[in-house]
């Protein structure tokens, strides 16, 4: 049995566990935890699967992926906080324009 | 000398993989949001380098293993932001972390 097909089953359990916790989570804020703890596994599955194949030139989607995951776990989080993506204006007088 | 570099990558492998399944033991099991955080940081520490070094000691030297060090340098900026945006986020939402005194209203659930 090659290393990495070992690492990969453990990469896709741990996946189904963090999956459970995203549907269950009481608030939003587990599911996105759950969320971005689920793109940093397909990340790992990505890199592993290229080993896998004794071609690893997926490293550049996983690196893609990395950086997608960290860019969209920062504007959810952002916008459920704030119900949009915008800060907020610092007054509605639109004043004499 | 490649069995002894196959042997140390089995080894972080084994840990790295042995890591990630104690990080979503973690995720599921802790009881609030901010103890949470913990079992991904698990996963995103230990478990995401030992594996990528086992990765890493099979690439040898060449353009995969460089690769395989920006995507770990990068998780090591990103996972600590993301963490703190999104305890930030709980926080303001009006989510408390939960401490000791709280442990009774555990065990009634």
């Amino acid at each position: 049995m090659n290393m990495f097909s070992a690492a990969a089953i453990a990469i896709l359990s741990t996946m189904l566990l963090v999956l459970v916790r995203a549907f269950k989570g009481p608030t939003v804020y587990d599911r996105i935890l759950a969320a971005n703890s689920f793109g940093t596994l397909t990340m790992l599955l990505i890199a592993v699967y290229g080993f896998l194949n004794e071609r690893p030139d997926f490293l550049d989607i996983a690196l893609v992926y990395a950086l997608i995951n960290f860019i969209g776990t920062i504007a959810v989080s952002k916008f459920v906080h704030s119900k949009d993506l915008a800060p907020p204006l610092p007054s509605d007088d639109p004043g004499d324009i | 000398m490649e069995l002894l570099i196959d042997l140390i990558s089995w080894f972080l492998v084994i840990i790295g993989s042995t890591f990630l399944l104690v990080g979503a033991i973690g995720i599921i099991r802790l009881p609030d949001i901010f103890s949470r955080m913990h079992g991904a940081g698990i996963i995103d520490t230990m478990g995401t380098t030992m594996l990528f070094l086992g990765m890493f000691l099979q690439a040898g030297l060449t353009i995969v293993s460089l690769k395989l060090f920006l995507i770990l340098l990068f998780l090591m900026f990103t996972s600590p932001t993301t963490t703190h945006a999104l305890a930030r986020a709980a926080l303001d939402a009006g989510l408390k972390p939960m401490v000791d005194d709280d442990e009774q209203d555990l065990k009634k659930n």
